[in-house]
């Protein structure tokens, strides 16, 4: 358990297709990356933890104060968080430096002050020219900025980001994710970053929560949870297979076209890859996947083809299989 | 005139002449016909009498006309009677469309009896409005018996009466315009600003409204047309003072007894207002409904 400071939660949210329960506790300063599959429940988390949900059950508090209870709930506008949603929403209507100052204006600060706060927050996220500009005129990674800025200017005793990298271009991707990472170190607030990104997550989660269909899976450090993942999900997010509580890289996985003395899995491939220096092959067998990564000779001597039957082996000797 | 017989050919053609699309040409050439004829029957039918009204404006004296005192006086009285339903309209008619619009969560009967009361003005003859209104505020009317009795306020047959007349059979041209753009709005925008600490009123005003601008214009705009036209409900509600509630439409109705080209004077006024009135809505609305 932390102490006063940061969100200690623990609640159930009731949704058509599977109640999410979930519980989280993160000490203030840190970043938690909750990882999921499409409609696993990570935005309604982030809802209910903002207060635009209200749990059926269980408890959130932050900093002491008690968010939600059985029978009391925090409206949002007084929680004093900070919400970047996924396709950030900036008011179209207000420029630039009044979508900032929006917050501020809205819990009384004099107009002149809350622009000054404003236009400091975009000269430090790098906008100081856009000001007046209008969010239409903006690119992805600047409006991301922008959605920042404005989450951050009040203040906020948390912070929440709803895939704050999803809406970006490759190239733009990895500079965001830095300096996201970067604003996150400098934040003093808990944060929870939900992403379906493992790269997203280990950099910039100082926690891994998992879950799938509203439970939560896995939780631990990034290089715990990438060393040992608990599911197939996870383990697949990781590039690494999980079969029979054993994990793997598929690096260490050997192809054949014919049963030996080694073959332990019998499938069929389901998919073939090219990646850089490697093709991954996808297999199929009784229900499980399994990734080998082979040099792409080996397709052309193995002839492999999707629905050719193969037998795996794990080389135990070599990390470079084949 | 474009004649049915030829207006089948030119179709045929353009349809043929276009390479990209062919589905939608050969679609379109699907057309029997024998559809093109009553098809153009309605178009002169929509068109004809306003081109009447044009060709027989008295043009020489047209000047002259709209200067007497008669007609200004009920061509200011129209605008500014106009306005103020407009206004009237606006300030009640917005909460109402947002109620409309966010109603989704309640029980199907008092949505669907809510739905029935705003549309209530758009199918009812007007004159029935005005007697309704009458009967209500009228000097022996339900509500209008005790404002006479204890504030010594009569309002049948006075400007007022004008205003509310047109109001009532207005207000759901703007309830339901504002009422689909509030549908149409993200309210994901809504979350955020509760989010930045934004009151529910601080949103409404400087989220919401600011967002659904278009459609309270276009919705104001259709509004005032029709109650720039309004005519049953006002005479039988507000009478036919000159100056007091004679507008437009009951000037125009009143001169052709005896003064015919005056009627057409104020006539051409109007569709003139009509025609402003299509070209500022041509993309909100017209498109609109084409899309």
């Amino acid at each position: 358990m932390s102490a006063a400071g940061g969100l200690v939660a623990d609640f159930t949210v009731e949704r058509a297709e599977f109640d999410l329960s979930l519980s989280l506790d993160i000490p203030a300063g840190r970043t938690v990356a909750l990882l999921g599959p499409n409609g696993a429940g990570k935005s309604t988390t982030l809802r209910a933890l903002a207060g635009l949900v209200r749990p059926a059950s269980g408890s959130i508090r932050l900093d002491g104060e008690m968010f939600d209870s059985d029978g009391s709930h925090v409206e949002p506008e007084r929680r004093r968080i900070g919400f970047v949603f996924q396709d950030y929403l900036l008011f179209p209507h207000l420029s630039v430096v009044e979508n900032v100052a929006f917050g501020l204006r809205a819990t009384g600060v004099a107009k002149a002050a809350a622009r000054d706060r404003a236009v400091a927050w975009l000269e430090r996220v790098g906008l100081g020219e856009f000001l007046s500009a209008r969010p239409g005129q903006l690119s992805g990674g600047q409006a991301q900025r922008v959605a920042l800025a404005r989450a951050l200017v009040g203040e906020p005793r948390m912070l929440l980001l709803d895939e704050p990298l999803a809406a970006l271009d490759a190239s733009t991707r990895a500079g965001m994710r830095t300096e996201l990472a970067t604003h996150l170190r400098e934040y003093g607030g808990c944060a929870v970053v939900v992403t379906h990104d493992p790269l997203d997550a280990l950099v910039l989660g100082d926690e891994l929560v998992v879950i799938e269909s509203g439970r939560v899976v896995q939780r631990g450090t990034p290089v715990d949870v990438a060393r040992a993942p608990a599911t197939d999900y996870v383990a697949q997010l990781m590039g690494l297979n999980l079969v029979s509580g054993e994990v793997f890289a598929p690096s260490t996985v050997v192809v054949r076209r014919s049963a030996d003395a080694s073959s332990r899995w019998h499938g069929t491939v389901t998919s073939i890859e090219q990646h850089l220096s490697f093709v991954r092959v996808s297999v199929s067998s009784a229900g499980h996947t399994i990734l080998a990564d082979v040099p792409a000779a080996a397709i052309a001597e193995l002839r492999l083809v999707q629905g050719n039957e193969v037998w795996l082996a794990v080389s135990k000797t070599s990390e470079q299989a084949n | 005139m474009v004649g049915p017989v030829q207006a089948t050919p030119r179709n045929a053609k353009g349809g043929g002449s276009t390479r990209r699309g062919t589905l939608t040409d050969r679609r379109g050439s699907g057309i029997p016909g024998i559809l093109w004829i009553p098809a153009v029957l309605a178009l002169c039918f929509l068109l004809l009498p306003l081109l009447a009204l044009v060709l027989r404006a008295p043009w020489a004296t047209l000047p002259h006309q709209l200067f007497t005192p008669v007609i200004g006086s009920a061509l200011v009285l129209s605008l500014v009677s106009a306005l103020c339903a407009t206004a009237l309209c606006l300030v009640l008619g917005i909460p109402l469309a947002w109620v409309l619009a966010r109603s989704q969560g309640w029980a199907a009967a008092p949505r669907r009896v809510l739905r029935a009361l705003v549309l209530v003005p758009l199918v009812l003859p007007p004159v029935v409005g005005g007697v309704a209104l009458l009967l209500l505020l009228g000097r022996n009317g339900v509500i209008g018996r005790y404002l006479d009795e204890w504030f010594g306020l009569t309002i049948p047959f006075t400007t007022p009466a004008v205003v509310i007349a047109e109001a009532f059979v207005a207000m759901p041209f703007l309830v339901l315009a504002v009422e689909g753009a509030l549908r149409g709005a993200d309210r994901r925008f809504e979350d955020v600003a509760a989010t930045l600490g934004a009151s529910r009123w601080y949103i409404f005003r400087r989220v919401t409204l600011p967002l659904v601008v278009p459609g309270v214009a276009a919705g104001a705009v259709l509004c005032f047309a029709r109650a720039l036209g309004e005519f049953g409900a006002t005479i039988t509600f507000a009478g036919s003072f000159p100056g007091v509630t004679q507008t437009m439409p009951i000037s125009a109705y009143l001169a052709m007894q005896t003064n015919p080209d005056g009627a057409i004077v104020i006539s051409l006024v109007l569709l003139v207002v009509s025609v402003l009135v299509l070209v500022s809505l041509r993309d909100k609305w017209i498109s609109g409904v084409a899309a």
